[in-house]
């Protein structure tokens, strides 16, 4: 016969308190905090770069929670206490290079961000003054020309997918679809260089070839997301519409699309924003101009991305105005993108399919 | 996906579609129901579905036309007479110091972004507020968003004069290994420079995949190990890492493609010369296949011109082969993870 003895006194001392050798909640992040406060005093009083007292600051912090941790906690939450702050300066590294590029697209491209620029081009200019008026044309044409040509393609891609593929097609298809989205942008390019020479001899260049080259960056954006779309209208809606009699082709154009148009929207809105920034495929096939040329089908168009490397690249005999030009261009080519991307989350907000 | 037949059964599923509009229907007469025959597939239909086939087909004859049109034109590199290829040298010992650079440049990004896209996507799907976390996935993609051009001229003005200090101090106290020989670039415009900007551009993609497979993690298995008494940071290790292997390694695949198929950034940011170093801080550093394309592309004519399409046919093949590899993980995946979710 055992005996049960009460347990000794440290134990019962021990038990005392639940929250008993655990730190408070507000610790971790006061410690965080103090750290970086230190740092950053240290750094002001002794004349060390601000950003080198804060990056110490951080390395203090990774070091002194997990050590006080440890001692009141034990071993186990200091490790997850550790990660905490691990996964945490992930994240705040990966915010550090957005804010510094639009701080400074923005510090260094207010300067020349006016209406002369956005209203000039850049025939026989060769030092100060000057614009992009040409070069925002030719975006707009080439972007609105690759959109019109990898829409239709895409949203009925999409629609094999999704409403007919079956078997091995849809399958190779799909992966293919994938794939796609990683060609490099520059191989595009040159596809379209070496498709049009074929036809038109070599030298060619002119702003459809760079619209061809974009659509073949922008079907695989467009499919992907159209797709995601298609798959969501509600299998019900497609069978009410059979039960009512209509056909297949109907039923695909007036419940299943319709339904997805604020969704089919928000994507090509994406895929439009992804393609407007590409430089490279433009570089080679639709060239370099500094006259407003409108016509997409006969001689070199600029588009902004091409413009901002040429400015850089050749800035001309005064450097200053050049880089100027350059910068600027870069914050209207920045805005352009952040406004579609804005217009493309407000669609989907606004037009959201009713979740039931 | 459920199909449902539009044509089978239904009585009026021969009748146009504009009949089944009409309330009318009921007093006609009976007859009406009376099939004569089978009637064939609506025109409608059939030329709907042949454009869907079609557009789907038209993806693969792209594909297919990309690779045909780079070897037609690219063709006559690879046999010419090495007098007239850039650098009085063959095709592949031209093309081979660019793929050396365009390889090595991609895995320094690889390096850098991996744990970093771990963490973030971490962040997102496990430590963040829930209410939070959508918006700050948007944050993370808005870095997708940015051209390239302006990387690189952002990799140009502000990386690389403020990446030179830290060069200088890595070649004092590293500098006894080879990556770190030095001398360092006075300008910053090194190897390392170019790996930290593609190394930015790669995260977003790289950081949605992750974050994608971290939230399929069985949330039994999440709970379990969580009741059983184990810290966050356990839970992860036991259970979403093990889980989310496969979809690290094709997330990175999927970023080693995008940096070895990037452009522009690199081509502003790497002041290149034609020569194979492992030396990252330097001012001599091997140039990449579409940084040279890029470079080079408005001055050439003739058989250069070919041998810049070859390269980026080689280019083309590499990341071809590398996303494949990726995609083919990620459906792999996708079909087996029904079974335990």
């Amino acid at each position: 016969m055992t005996t049960i003895s009460p347990p000794p006194a440290e134990v019962l001392e021990a038990r005392k308190s639940l929250t008993q050798g655990q730190l408070p909640p507000w610790a971790q992040w006061s410690m965080v905090s103090a750290c970086l406060v230190v740092g950053l005093l240290i750094g002001l009083t002794t004349g060390f770069s601000t950003a080198l007292a804060l990056v110490l600051g951080a390395v203090a912090a990774l070091v002194v929670v997990p050590a006080v941790s440890w001692g009141v906690e034990g071993v186990r939450r200091a490790k997850d206490r550790l990660a905490t702050l691990l996964v945490t300066l992930a994240f705040v590294l990966a915010l550090l290079p957005l804010l510094s590029l639009l701080s400074t697209v923005v510090d260094r491209g207010r300067h020349r961000f006016d209406w002369k620029f956005l209203t000039d081009d850049m025939n026989r200019v060769v030092g100060e003054g000057g614009g992009a008026y040409h070069a925002i044309i030719g975006t707009l044409e080439i972007t609105a020309a690759a959109t019109i040509i990898s829409v239709p393609i895409g949203v009925m891609c999409a629609v094999y997918l999704v409403e007919y593929g079956r078997g091995w097609l849809a399958r190779s298809i799909t992966l293919l679809v994938d794939v796609m989205t990683g060609i490099p942008s520059i191989v595009a390019g040159l596809f379209a260089f070496a498709f049009f020479s074929i036809f038109f001899g070599s030298g060619i260049r002119f702003g459809i070839g760079g619209a061809v080259a974009l659509s073949l960056l922008m079907i695989p954006v467009v499919v992907r997301s159209v797709e995601e779309m298609l798959k969501l209208v509600p299998n019900e809606l497609r069978e009410a519409s059979y039960a009512l009699g209509v056909a297949k082709w109907l039923t695909v154009i007036r419940v299943v699309l319709r339904t997805a148009a604020a969704g089919i929207a928000t994507g090509v809105t994406i895929a439009i924003a992804r393609v407007i920034g590409e430089t490279a495929p433009l570089l080679v096939i639709a060239g370099m101009a500094t006259r407003t040329n409108y016509d997409l089908f006969d001689g070199r168009m600029t588009t902004l991305p091409v413009y901002i490397f040429n400015s850089n690249a050749n800035p001309g005999a005064r450097a200053e105005f050049g880089l100027e030009r350059a910068w600027a261009a870069a914050l209207t080519l920045v805005l352009i993108v952040l406004l579609l991307n804005l217009i493309a989350r407000v669609i989907s907000r606004v037009f959201a399919l009713p979740t039931r | 996906m459920t199909q449902p037949a539009a044509n089978s059964g239904s009585p009026s599923s021969g009748s146009p579609p504009g009949a089944s509009q009409g309330g009318s229907s009921v007093t006609e007469p009976p007859n009406k129901y009376v099939r004569k025959k089978r009637s064939p597939v609506r025109l409608g239909d059939r030329i709907f579905s042949g454009a869907a086939v079609g557009a789907g087909i038209l993806i693969l004859v792209a594909l297919a036309a990309v690779a045909v049109f780079l070897l037609i034109e690219g063709l006559p590199a690879f046999t010419a007479d090495p007098s007239d290829l850039p650098g009085d040298q063959n095709f592949w010992s031209f093309v081979g110091p660019l793929l050396f650079g365009t390889v090595f440049a991609a895995v320094i990004a690889l390096l850098i972004a991996t744990p970093l896209s771990i963490g973030i996507a971490l962040f997102i799907s496990h430590y963040a507020p829930r209410r939070l976390a959508q918006g700050l996935g948007y944050l993370i993609d808005l870095l997708a968003a940015i051209p390239s051009v302006v990387y690189g001229l952002w990799g140009i003005f502000f990386l690389a004069p403020h990446a030179v200090p830290v060069f200088r101090w890595l070649e004092k106290y590293l500098g006894w290994l080879p990556f770190f020989d030095g001398p360092t670039s006075a300008t910053g415009r090194t190897m390392l420079t170019a790996g930290l900007v593609l190394a930015v551009m790669i995260l977003p993609i790289m950081t949605a995949v992750n974050r994608e497979v971290f939230l399929q993690t069985p949330r039994l298995q999440e709970e379990a190990s969580l009741a059983l008494g184990a810290t966050r940071y356990e839970m992860i290790r036991m259970t979403v890492l093990p889980f989310a292997q496969s979809g690290i390694v094709s997330s990175s695949m999927l970023g080693l493609g995008r940096a070895l198929g990037e452009t522009l950034a690199v081509a502003m940011v790497l002041s290149a010369t034609d020569v194979v170093s492992f030396d990252v801080i330097s001012s001599t550093n091997s140039s990449t296949i579409a940084a040279n394309i890029a470079l080079d592309f408005p001055e050439s004519s003739g058989i250069r011109l070919n041998a810049l399409i070859a390269s980026g046919l080689v280019l083309f093949a590499v990341t071809f082969f590398v996303n494949y590899v990726a995609r083919a993980i990620v459906n792999r995946r996708r079909e087996f993870s029904g079974a335990n979710a």
